[in-house]
């Protein structure tokens, strides 16, 4: 009997020491993963001698938010944000809007060449940016969207990746659903609306995580596509600041929080939909 | 030395008890089956068992070692689970081998012991086929073959014929049965079925919402159920159960059912004496009662038949009394009709009394 | 009557697609398809002077030159800088979060957090910290000479460094959710059966996620092929073209070069090579996936 005794007292002591060992790993690595965040956001409050001070200060005695006011209106993120907010809501509403649309096409209806249709849709996924940047300069311009909101919303406004989520997620509906709303009195657009859509939520909602965070942090188009200082979005917003303010580090990272700050919130909200629209695409291979 | 204990095991996820204060000592060698319907904690326990669950209080017991801080790895068990577990991109083989490649075991004799696992089960001639390509019968042998294949102290079984058809159930319970016997292992066996727990165990614990209601050999269990919840779920078709007031009967006492007057036999009725009892809840197995010839004189109650319900085999009378409760009589000489009222004759030394509040059984 | 319906149907089928279907016309396929034909013109070095049509030469000529093969060879190796071992962290990390600990879900979520960076923000924290003026190189005692942005050896692996961690919070949620299609009760069975933490994760969990693994590699590799924001704002193709990316060079050529024939043969080029990637890596790696159960 004696023997049990000790046999647990080892195990438990084992067995705290994994835990321990389970929870030191993990510490660690957040704060590897955090760290270039957290220092971001500390030296953002120091001045511009603190931080290129060696050995680096960690934690700020005396935060001074001039960086801010200095990144907001000095090198005009308050304007670049606006800009981001205005052209990455354009482009979600687009997005989920056209998706919408051609999903329930494709999910209800019957009509000639439906499959050739999709395959079309789906093709555009093949087709990489970069192709496409030359001509669609040279149309924006054509067009007189050059240096515009539109210029930089337009040519993002549908995806065949939102249209293939969305006929997934309706066609995961029951069948009878339709047909029921159908004998109730449903035409198509009101059966989409009161119906269908609120059904398939989750993925219109995953949808639109995605479409904003793509449009939030497009770098290449808009770099492109604007010239004007009072179109810029937040992240060449960024570029001129880091171009610029080569002596006022801490401007710099103030531009850096205030740029992550709205997808951070976004995605404080929306973490689950953001890992279901993932879900959805990875299974499927 | 294959004895599994539970003492005072009880386990709570946030505010709910799945089991209460549970002690259990299983024997070296037995069959022993954890018997209730869901919810009632007994795969909880089989998890706890295993090192799959922490038990919230208490110790658990395999071997002569307290394994509470042990992990499941290390516990020398095996487990065959419900949904089978095979690993689906391993061959046969390979499932079987699995446990064996975690311990210093030379490959030659680890092949050996997988081919007489597999022998053993019949498997030989699909030891390089995958789970996938295999028929849910054969994959529960391959499950079983991979618990064996380690002679562990004990084996622990999570439900594992539920996902067969219901022929293949009855030839693979007999089969494990003779498994058990062969390899003279422990056994702690999980289901809800309560033909299987009488079939199979050398005792049945039976488990409702987390609490022991009573362990026993089946016979035990069958004979004499220690309450109100055993009793009716032991036994096809269930035990009637029909509440009636106490009252004087000549000498001693009997039970006042809806239709007739059941007398208590003596022993009984001294029990329901001393407990105080003014009601009682008379259970009798239907087959101890039969319908009786209207002519003949009987000791019994009066119901109305309700429902005839033929099985090949046997004949199950549903019967109505009086204020509603529905008894239900193996058919006896009488040809009964739907709808006259018969008399239900009964054995009154098989009579079964339960305290109407508790439960709980009433007598020897 | 019916034709009648079957007709509106049709019509409104059309109605809905035709949104989509305009923008892909007028951005996409019509794009793509003029690209091919941009590269057929020769761009004259002074501008006024018209575009000279020389057919399949220029595709010869760029593909075939020294600075095109360089700029391939420097995107290959940076998609094998990022890729494997992009995946491999974000896979640790989810495999070291998918555990029953107390307070694990803080956990994930500081490591799913740079979803909510931007190649832009990761670019600006990652070059003011290896900055060797106000950088955090010096106290580390990491400094090199010269400084590791300007470094020939070093500054295409500093890229790669910013990009992974960029790019650390999408590849940990979608290999947790990986990890999260890895049934429960094979893991319980492997644990029973003996397998210590290593062993399960070898034997069974790897196996069962290589699916999605599979997947990462593959959309992981086409993303690579894409990078352009963090050489623009980091190292701006140097130093000596050592971080010249195709992405990057495709720029410079538009915007520096004024060169529209030529990037167009390059953006097909781009277009070409990612495309070989994917599909030599399909051929090659789905075999070894399996899709079981």
């Amino acid at each position: 009997m004696s023997g049990d005794r000790v046999s647990t007292r080892a195990d438990r002591r084992r067995r705290v020491l994994k835990t321990v060992g389970r929870y030191a790993l993990l510490t660690f690595l957040a704060v590897v993963v955090l760290f270039p965040i957290y220092i971001t956001v500390v030296s953002s409050l120091l001045t511009p001698a603190q931080i290129s001070r060696q050995p680096p200060t960690f934690f700020p005695t005396h935060p001074k938010f001039s960086s801010y006011s200095d990144a907001w209106s000095g090198a005009h993120f308050g304007t670049y944000l606006k800009n981001s907010f205005v052209v990455t809501i354009v482009i979600t509403v687009g997005q989920v809007v056209t998706a919408i649309l051609a999903g329930y096409a494709f999910a209800f209806l019957e009509f000639p060449f439906k499959r050739t249709l999709f395959v079309v849709f789906l093709a555009t996924l093949m087709v990489p940016f970069e192709v496409t940047i030359v001509t669609n300069l040279t149309t924006v311009s054509d067009l007189g969207m050059y240096d515009s909101y539109a210029g930089l919303a337009v040519p993002f406004l549908a995806t065949g990746f939102g249209a293939f989520l969305v006929r997934q997620a309706f066609l995961t509906l029951p069948r009878d659903l339709r047909d029921a709303a159908a004998l109730d009195g449903y035409g198509h657009w009101r059966f989409m609306t009161r119906v269908a859509v609120p059904l398939a939520r989750p993925a219109v909602a995953a949808l639109a995580v995605f479409a904003f965070l793509g449009a939030w942090n497009q770098y290449l188009w808009p770099l492109l596509v604007t010239k004007d200082d009072r179109l810029r979005t937040v992240q060449i917003g960024l570029r001129q600041l880091s171009g610029l303010a080569l002596g006022s580090p801490n401007v710099v990272y103030a531009g850096a929080v205030i740029a992550v700050v709205p997808l951070v919130i976004l995605l404080l909200f929306f973490q689950k939909h953001l890992v279901r629209g993932l879900t959805s695409g990875a299974v499927k291979g | 030395m294959g004895r599994v204990a539970l003492e005072h095991v009880s386990k709570r996820f946030d505010d709910v008890t799945a089991v209460d204060d549970l002690t259990l000592d299983i024997a070296d060698e037995e069959f022993l089956v954890l018997l209730g319907p869901s919810g009632c904690g007994k795969s909880t326990a089989l998890r706890m068992i295993a090192g799959l669950e922490e038990p919230s209080e208490g110790t658990i017991t395999i071997g002569d070692r307290v394994v509470n801080d042990v992990e499941a790895k290390d516990r020398d068990i095996a487990m065959v689970f419900q949904s089978y577990a095979l690993y689906p991109h391993m061959t046969v083989r390979r499932n079987i081998e699995f446990p064996l490649r975690s311990r210093r075991i030379a490959a030659e004799e680890r092949k050996h012991l997988v081919d007489d696992a597999a022998a053993s089960l019949g498997l030989e001639d699909l030891l390089d086929r995958k789970p996938g390509q295999l028929s849910g019968g054969q994959r529960q042998r391959v499950a079983l073959a991979r618990a064996i294949v380690r002679r562990p102290q004990a084996f622990l079984m999570d439900e594992p014929l539920s996902n067969l058809d219901a022929k293949l159930r009855v030839q693979t319970r007999a089969e494990l049965v003779e498994l058990q016997r062969r390899l003279a292992a422990t056994v702690v066996y999980v289901t809800h079925d309560q033909v299987e727990a009488m079939t199979m165990g050398h005792r049945i614990a039976i488990l409702e919402r987390g609490v022991l209601q009573q362990v026993g050999a089946p016979q035990e269990v069958y004979a004499r159920p220690a309450n109100l919840f055993v009793a009716r779920f032991i036994g096809s078709p269930p035990m009637n159960t029909v509440t009636g007031r106490v009252v004087a009967d000549g000498e001693g006492l009997a039970a006042e059912l809806p239709g007739g007057r059941v007398p208590l036999a003596a022993p009984l009725a001294a029990a329901v004496a001393a407990a105080n009892l003014d009601a009682v809840v008379v259970g009798m197995r239907p087959e101890d009662l039969r319908l009786a010839d209207p002519a003949a004189p009987t000791h019994g109650v009066d119901a109305t038949v309700s429902v005839i319900e033929s099985l090949g085999h046997e004949r199950h009378v549903v019967c109505r009394l009086d204020d509603g409760q529905l008894v239900i009589v193996r058919q006896g000489a009488h040809e009964p009709v739907p709808g006259e009222m018969a008399g239900v004759r009964l054995v009154v030394d098989a009579v079964h009394v339960f305290d109407p509040t508790s439960g709980a059984r009433v007598g020897g | 009557m019916k034709q009648a319906r079957r007709r509106r149907e049709h019509a409104l089928a059309y109605g809905l697609l035709a949104p989509a279907l305009v923008v892909f016309a007028l951005f996409v396929f019509f794009p793509l398809f003029k690209n091919v034909y941009l590269g057929f013109f020769k761009n004259p070095p002074f501008p006024g002077l018209p575009k000279k049509y020389v057919g399949f030469d220029q595709y010869r000529d760029v593909l075939t030159s020294r600075d095109f093969l360089e700029s391939l060879k420097t995107t290959a190796l940076f998609a094998l800088l990022t890729v494997p071992v992009g995946i491999a962290l974000g896979l640790g990390l989810a495999v070291v979060a998918h555990q029953q600990l107390k307070g694990i879900g803080i956990y994930r979520t500081i490591f799913s957090s740079t979803v909510a960076t931007s190649v832009a923000v990761a670019a600006v924290i990652f070059g003011t910290l290896l900055s060797p003026q106000v950088g955090l190189l010096p106290w580390l005692g990491l400094t090199t000479e010269p400084p590791i942005l300007q470094n020939t050896s070093w500054a295409l692996v500093a890229v790669a460094v910013t990009t992974v961690w960029q790019t650390l919070g999408l590849t940990f949620i979608l290999m947790s959710a990986g990890l999260q299609s890895v049934p429960d009760d094979l893991l319980e069975a492997a644990r029973v059966d003996g397998a210590g933490a290593w062993s399960r994760f070898w034997h069974v969990t790897l196996p069962l996620m290589s699916p999605t693994i599979f997947f990462a590699v593959v959309v992981g590799t086409i993303f690579a092929f894409q990078t352009f924001g963090q050489i623009d704002l980091l190292t701006q193709g140097g130093p000596l073209k050592k971080t010249n990316v195709l992405t990057y060079f495709i720029y410079t050529t538009l915007r520096n070069q004024s060169d529209p024939g030529k990037a167009a043969v390059l953006a097909v080029a781009l277009f070409f090579f990612t495309m070989l990637l994917a599909l030599a890596q399909i051929r090659l790696l789905e075999r070894r996936v399996s899709y079981e159960r």
